[in-house]
């Protein structure tokens, strides 16, 4: 019997929820992109201070700093969504015989990364 | 009271007759209470005997009346045409599905994808009907419960992307079926669907887009139940060298 | 049917979205915002000293190439996806192409993290 398959094309666009979930995923190139950043540092820091210092001046540049405002927002776009999926990964959780509810195990993943953070943030402070 | 209406606008498509799908627009008067269902039912009745579409309960329990309402997939028995109105309402037949006529779908990709999961209890031994019923704690109910509510409506489907860009993908509904049997403990036939879930078309083929939780219209939370095989998967893949499986 | 490599893939993807989603955000304000501009942390933070001292510490070493290795291949495996989303005909091969390329980032990591002493 003849039938009629509509393709696929823009489908990314058709849907708020689905342009929400494609951000998602393209933080993923700024995170790769981030990466690569620490990758040179590092290369730079092996070559020596001159090199370095040459790298570490190029930070405080207008470009670095507009890639790097906008990796944070979508870095942690990527974290908040994680934290929000991260219960459907794990089998039902119990404490007592009851259900430990799904926003609780949100909470936790939010809770774990700012503790962490503002660890991060002290010790370097 | 002046009655009100609303533009409904349906995709047509004959098969015997067009190349490709067209849009018709039908003013239908409503109440309050109409379903966008019953408005379809009103253009079949009064307006356009040709238009066709799957129906059947009207209470959102045979899984028939699946369709894109604006884009997202809904079953139209449990959408209401006020929710619509001034602006009016697109129906399409549900996505990623091929058309066979008008609101109507080819769900036979579904129907293999379902028989696939092997969706049937398979119990450790047989168990003679004089041994007496299987008794389960609320507990061992309450971990397979959600995934028995599916009605095989399709909206997960509809909703999936990754089906949609790769029909080889067993996709939401099917996977959340396959997870009720394993975590149903009358149920031993785990390592018989393994196979299965450990292939790029079983569990892998999910990104956790979970568009499909969120139109499913009993809370079946498929996205749940394919994204806790990724563990299952993943245990299997590694432990299979520690602990090989029995039927492997 | 098939049994899939995904899970190797899985793992690592895994690892790197928990680790990103824990500190990425954080490490991203403190080397790309907070330390250029001198903002709650002093510049001198990341001078050549102090950063020289950090990576020749033999913990430090290991948490460099945690966050290099595994934020390389959690965005890569994401990356194979979204490419596969837009419509390129990319196979399953592909994964294991760009977890590829993850590897050679960790492993010059590695190697760069070595030859600092």
């Amino acid at each position: 019997m003849k039938t009629y398959m509509r393709p696929m094309t823009g489908w990314w666009r058709r849907n708020p929820f689905y342009l929400w979930y494609t951000l998602r995923e393209w933080s993923s190139f700024f995170l790769t992109a981030y990466a690569l950043v620490l990758l040179y540092g590092l290369a730079r820091l092996s070559e020596g201070e001159a090199q370095y210092e040459a790298w570490r001046a190029s930070l405080a540049s207008p470009g670095s700093l507009v890639f790097h405002a906008a990796a944070l927002l979508l870095v942690l776009y990527h974290a908040w969504t994680w934290f929000k999926v991260m219960h459907k990964t794990l089998p039902f959780l119990r404490l007592g015989g009851r259900r430990v509810p799904d926003p609780a195990i949100f909470g936790s993943g939010v809770a774990s990364a700012v503790v962490l953070s503002l660890l991060l943030l002290w010790v370097l402070a | 009271m002046k009655t009100r209406t609303l533009a409904i606008e349906c995709l047509r498509y004959d098969p015997q007759t067009d190349a490709a799908p067209r849009y018709q627009t039908y003013e239908v008067p409503f109440t309050d209470e109409m379903s966008v269902l019953e408005g379809l039912q009103y253009i079949k009745d009064h307006l356009d005997g040709s238009l066709t579409f799957r129906w059947s309960c009207r209470m959102a329990i045979c899984g028939s009346c699946g369709g894109m309402l604006n884009g997202v997939p809904k079953l139209s028995c449990e959408s209401f045409l006020r929710d619509y109105y001034p602006e009016g309402v697109r129906i399409e037949p549900l996505n990623h599905f091929p058309i066979q006529r008008d609101l109507a779908i080819d769900q036979g990709d579904f129907l293999l994808k379902l028989r696939s999961v092997k969706p049937y209890l398979i119990p450790e031994a047989p168990k003679p009907v004089s041994e007496g019923t299987y008794l389960q704690t609320p507990q061992q109910l309450d971990d397979y419960y959600q995934y028995s509510k599916c009605i095989n409506c399709l909206l997960c489907y509809a909703a999936c992307p990754q089906y949609g860009l790769d029909r080889e993908f067993t996709g939401p509904g099917a996977l959340a079926l396959l997870h009720r049997y394993n975590a149903d403990s009358r149920d031993a036939g785990k390592a018989e669907r393994m196979e299965l879930v450990n292939a790029d078309e079983g569990v892998w083929g999910c990104t956790l887009v979970s568009y499909c939780s969120e139109v499913c219209p009993k809370g079946v939370d498929p996205a749940r139940a394919v994204n806790q095989n990724k563990v299952e998967s993943t245990k299997d893949y590694f432990l299979r060298f520690v602990a090989p499986r029995r039927n492997t | 049917m098939k049994r899939s490599n995904r899970p190797i893939f899985w793992s690592l993807f895994g690892a790197g979205g928990m680790l990103s989603a824990l500190v990425g955000p954080m490490l991203i304000f403190i080397t790309g915002i907070a330390v250029p501009l001198g903002l709650l942390v002093p510049r001198e933070t990341m001078s050549y000293e102090r950063m020289l001292a950090f990576a020749q510490n033999g913990f430090a070493k290991i948490a460099i190439l945690a966050v290099i290795g595994l934020f390389l291949f959690h965005g890569l495996h994401r990356i194979y996806h979204c490419l596969h989303e837009l419509g390129l005909p990319l196979g399953h091969g592909w994964m294991a192409v760009l977890h590829g390329l993850a590897a050679v980032g960790t492993l010059a990591a590695a190697y760069l993290l070595t030859v600092i002493g």
